[in-house]
């Protein structure tokens, strides 16, 4: 059932052929319960079967579909239209290149969330012999929330610090490896300690908020690094001023 | 097919026109000079008290002209914008747990404005008023 008909403005950008990229529209018959997905997969299979761009679940699980929305970081499976004007302007992700159409190199973040461990470090090594571990509601409730993170990126395309300082780690990331500090079952701290506060780690954040504002599956990274600044600023004053404490 | 991934020019001046919340936020950065002249006024009154009655009366009547007012008021409406702004980013800090449960935000930023009011109501009477 057609509801409405929407021009959508996309950026193109075809590294064979175009020195910069372009707006193109295009006029979609929408349905009254489509989502901005919905529109660029009927463009796709309608219109212009070279668009790019990337999707799997189209359900906000997956991760894959962020976009700029009307200038704003976003699920396009999540954008439902009724919420729309009659005009919206899609293009790729913010503060990421551009490897062709809406899809983004990723190189940074993949690289930022290598460097954070974003893994159980143990204090012994377990095998499945050893069974598994436990932990109680209150511990795990300590990092739930950071655990939620799906690697949309959406943060990172928000923050403008992620667009102005090349090195840094970026939101998502740092929230994880706040997530992973937080774990009882992990004595990584200080191991991700030197990476989380260099230059490029938490203290190059400058609490904007931004990430915290798009984050589709309320993660809150901007708390994770607000959080992680204050335990950093107590491991240097233990680290120096605790007898017997050493980094 | 290629690889020759474009990047977006960034303005390194005027990025935070682009945006309603960073403009916001830039404001509220913005307010810390006014946080910092007001206490270099502090610290001058000190000095001024240290040198005499008179060089203290001098500074009284300066501050309590049509200048110092207007230097007060403006001071007073960019350390209240800085305040209200921060109060209501403390609950991200402090993720305070009460019996099994967060402490909503609501409650932390709340407790911020009661700590204020107390500690304005000791100035308050510490001053005399």
């Amino acid at each position: 059932m057609v509801d409405r008909q929407i021009e959508f403005k996309i950026l193109r950008y075809d590294p064979d052929s175009d020195e910069a990229p372009h707006w193109q529209s295009y006029s979609v018959p929408c349905d009254p319960d489509w989502v901005v997905l919905d529109a660029i997969n009927w463009i796709k299979d309608n219109v212009d079967e070279s668009l790019s761009y990337r999707w799997s679940c189209h359900m906000a699980v997956c991760g894959s579909c962020g976009m700029m929305v009307n200038g704003e970081p976003t699920l396009s499976c999540k954008a439902f239209l009724r919420d729309y004007p009659n005009t919206i302007e899609v293009e790729a992700l913010n503060n990421f290149p551009i490897e062709r159409d809406l899809v983004v190199v990723l190189d940074r973040f993949m690289e930022s969330l290598a460097k954070v461990k974003p893994y159980i470090i143990p204090k012994e090594p377990r095998t499945a012999e050893d069974g598994t571990y436990t932990q109680t509601p209150a511990q795990l409730k300590a990092f739930k929330q950071y655990s939620m993170c799906i690697n949309c990126t959406l943060c990172y395309a928000a923050c403008p610090q992620v667009g102005l300082e090349d090195g840094f780690l970026g939101p998502a990331a740092l929230a994880l490896a706040h997530r992973y500090n937080l774990d009882s079952r992990d004595v990584g701290r200080s191991a991700r300690e030197d990476v989380l506060t260099e230059h490029d780690g938490v203290w190059a954040c400058s609490f904007v908020g931004a990430c915290s504002q798009v984050c589709p599956k309320d993660v809150d990274p901007a708390a994770a690094i607000q959080q992680a600044k204050i335990a950093s600023t107590i491991d240097y004053f233990k680290e120096r001023l605790l007898p017997g404490r050493s980094r | 097919m290629s690889r020759r991934p474009y990047v977006r020019p960034i303005s390194r001046t005027g990025w935070w026109t682009t945006q309603k919340r960073y403009t916001e936020y830039m404001a509220r950065e913005v307010t810390c000079v006014f946080i910092g002249a007001y206490t270099v006024l502090l610290v001058w009154g000190l000095m001024r008290l240290s040198q005499g009655q008179e060089a203290w009366d001098s500074f009284v009547a300066g501050i309590t002209g049509p200048v110092g007012i207007l230097f007060h008021l403006v001071c007073l409406a960019f350390a209240f914008y800085n305040t209200v702004t921060w109060f209501r980013v403390t609950p991200k800090a402090m993720p305070l747990m009460f019996k099994g449960k967060r402490v909503p935000g609501t409650v932390i930023v709340g407790g911020h404005w009661a700590a204020w009011a107390g500690v304005t109501l000791v100035v308050l009477i510490v001053a005399g008023i």
